[in-house]
């Protein structure tokens, strides 16, 4: 085979399936200590370990939610923390048939001589760290690259080093037993509109493959958080279906069918209107031999968090809010999302910060 | 989108399609004149442009074959030649609803510093050609790469060669109307096994991807010609199933679910084989985004030459077994062939 021989090959390849089960995706829950704080501080909230450990608690015992979702992602800290009445969070996310995930990157770092553009860092030492999550109960891995669009963006430095990092990324997750999310975002600040986004995102997943391909990563072992193809931030928006159909165009050219999964991010969307371009990716009449999924963290947690603002008894409408989000989801990855959701405070409310570094 | 914006867009992407209709495939009748020299030595008849001329007829007008056809690959010479009756071979093909296709590579040389590797030739007033051809009614054009397995075999510099002649010959060919089938053959040649053969299939159809979303090709309006994924001609055989399953994976793992379809080359592969290796893979159960048919030249005329061997009396003969072979490869493309009655 193109790929290595692994131990763990059926595992990668079982978990990586579930992950993309009919009405089920992830929530993304693993920002780090820095950006959680930004999220508190924007419902006056302390940054302190035991509201970090409170907020995840709230969402990981919502009633319900384990059925909209497949895999959680978190970070390290969370990994390794319990719920008030001393429960591993991964023994409850196991118990409630939910894949925990851990986000393994270490950020993102200029490259210098370019025009602002990163790549991600995070190799060192990252077998004995996968290992590690591994033994904690880690069955899949996040990491990711960034990539802007500008009138000399993406250049072939900052695709070829963020796709490369990526396969690195994940042939060392396949030897740990970790199933890699490959998550190539290309940001939606600019005025570009929708053909440019679809040029650089059939660029830049063109290149992930082959990188993929060279460093002999199982594909069927993977799957691939990318953005939607849309317009830029600062031009007029577009109807869900032509979202729907400049994405999937950009897939089928780039992505081939051994990958069981892609799981879209939602960047700068609001809470609806990830879920319904979701929608209408799955309702789209195509070649689609990958399920569509979600991978989101703002656009399941936005209106979750405003519900919270903290106080313990706002937990039960937080966790309303929640499942809702959860609930309109699952169902977009069905094609069946009819918008008639309860949309929570903020539902709405664009989630774009531009320049986004987590 | 990422690739160029041709006037030929839709055309491409339906004759594309076209091409991987159910039950149909493509007959490679694009010999060179030396090739088919060889074919004829063997059957003990003359290299003469009449004799090229008459198989060629033979082939075109068997009753009962165009229609499990899709496509007919020819040499130049033979886009410009009629049948006895005065018909232009093109017009006998659209008449039957199959696309002409074109030959358009000049033959492999040899990469310096390489043991015995090569690229493909023939890129030079290309775009000229293809417009020629275009005129001439040819819709599809085809250029062979060739690779070959050995303990340092496929190279860097082999396989990257390849890839991106074929990636400049397909956007060339869609500038100019013509949908480019791209055929990186991988040799049979070679004691190696079967999980050789996927590595290196893997790497090269990744290589070819690769290069044509480099030169803006649209998938949609390609086709794909790789070798089956089988074991060395050295090697102990393998089931069809088996063939079936590491091939239908390899290409899941490499081939865009843009492209339409997938035209399988025969090889060195006898009549039968091919036909029981088709269809196993129609028969494959799990994804497979991708028409799975064929691209035949010694496959569907093996026979059928043997039956002729240059005499007019044995014509009916040999179109009777070219549509045996026609048939089966048919069947095939549906899963259904059931093999040979004796």
């Amino acid at each position: 085979m193109s790929s290595f021989n692994n131990k763990y090959q059926e595992e990668l390849i079982a978990n990586a399936a579930y992950i993309g089960s009919p009405g089920k995706g992830i929530l993304a829950a693993d920002e780090s200590t820095g950006t959680i704080g930004k999220r508190l501080a924007s419902i006056s909230v302390e940054n302190i370990e035991t509201n970090r450990r409170a907020l995840r608690e709230l969402l990981f015992t919502t009633p319900g939610a384990f059925d909209c979702l497949s895999g959680v992602i978190l970070f390290e800290e969370t990994l390794y923390q319990k719920t008030a009445a001393g429960k591993p969070f991964v023994e409850l996310l196991k118990e409630g048939g939910v894949l925990p995930g851990i986000k393994v990157d270490k950020g993102t770092i200029e490259l210098a001589g370019t025009n602002g553009e990163t790549t991600t860092q995070g190799l060192d030492g990252l077998g004995q760290r996968c290992q590690k999550y591994y033994e904690a109960g880690a069955r899949f891995a996040k990491w990711r690259a960034v990539i802007k669009i500008g009138p000399n963006e993406p250049s072939e430095l900052a695709i070829h080093e963020n796709a490369y990092g990526l396969a690195r990324y994940a042939v060392i997750c396949q030897e740990n037993g970790l199933v890699p999310i490959v998550e190539p975002e290309i940001l939606v600040d600019g005025s570009h509109d929708i053909n440019k986004c679809a040029e650089v995102t059939e660029r830049v997943l063109a290149a992930c493959y082959k990188a993929l391909n060279d460093h002999h990563v199982l594909l069927e072992g993977t799957l691939l958080k990318p953005n939607m193809v849309t317009p830029g931030s600062d031009s007029p928006k577009v109807a869900p279906e032509v979202i729907a159909e400049y994405t999937i165009k950009a897939l089928q050219r780039t992505v081939p069918a051994a990958v069981p999964a892609v799981v879209f991010l939602s960047g700068g969307q609001s809470e609806e209107q990830a879920t319904l371009n979701l929608n209408a990716m799955n309702k789209f009449k195509g070649k689609k031999p990958w399920a569509l999924s979600f991978s989101f963290g703002r656009a399941l947690q936005q209106s979750t968090l405003k519900a919270w603002g903290g106080k313990d008894e706002n937990i039960k409408k937080a966790q309303d809010a929640f499942i809702s989000r959860c609930k309109a989801n699952s169902q977009a990855t069905l094609g069946t999302y009819k918008g008639d959701s309860t949309l929570g405070e903020g539902a709405s409310e664009s989630l774009h910060v531009k320049d986004y570094k987590y | 989108m990422s690739s160029f914006k041709s006037k030929y867009e839709d055309e491409l992407i339906a004759n594309a399609a076209y091409i991987g209709s159910p039950g149909k495939g493509i007959l490679a009748a694009d010999e060179s004149t030396g090739t088919i020299g060889k074919r004829f030595a063997n059957i003990k008849v003359e290299n003469n442009e009449s004799n090229r001329r008459v198989l060629r007829e033979l082939l075109f007008t068997a009753p009962g074959c165009l229609e499990c056809l899709s496509g007919v690959i020819l040499f130049e010479e033979t886009l410009y030649q009629k049948t006895a009756a005065g018909v232009p071979f093109v017009e006998v093909l659209k008449k039957g609803g199959v696309l002409p296709g074109i030959k358009v590579d000049k033959g492999t040389v040899e990469l310096p510093g390489t043991n015995g590797e090569t690229t493909t030739q023939g890129l030079d007033d290309l775009g000229q050609r293809c417009k020629k051809y275009y005129e001439a009614g040819a819709r599809f054009a085809k250029w062979r790469a060739v690779l070959k397995i050995g303990p340092n075999e496929p190279s860097p510099l082999s396989i990257h060669e390849n890839a991106y002649g074929l990636a400049r010959y397909a956007v060339i060919c869609q500038e100019n109307g013509l949908v480019p089938i791209v055929e990186p053959e991988i040799l049979v040649d070679g004691s190696h096994d079967i999980a050789k053969c996927a590595d290196v299939t893997e790497r090269v159809l990744a290589a070819c991807y690769k290069a044509l979303s480099d030169h803006h090709v649209l998938l949609e309006g390609t086709l794909l010609k790789p070798n089956m994924v089988t074991p060395g001609s050295d090697a102990p055989k393998v089931a069809a199933e088996v063939i079936a399953q590491h091939t239908v994976r390899a290409l899941l793992r490499t081939v865009p679910a843009a492209v339409p379809a997938i035209v399988f080359l025969s090889g060195g592969q006898s009549e039968e084989e091919a036909s029981v290796n088709l269809n196993a893979m129609n028969k494959l159960q799990g994804k497979k985004p991708w028409s799975l048919t064929f691209s035949y030249g010694r496959a569907l005329q093996q026979s059928t030459l043997k039956a002729w061997g240059g005499k007019d009396e044995n014509i009916a003969k040999a179109q009777a077994a070219l549509l045996v072979r026609c048939k089966a490869n048919s069947e095939a493309t549906l899963g259904k062939y059931q093999g040979l009655l004796w």
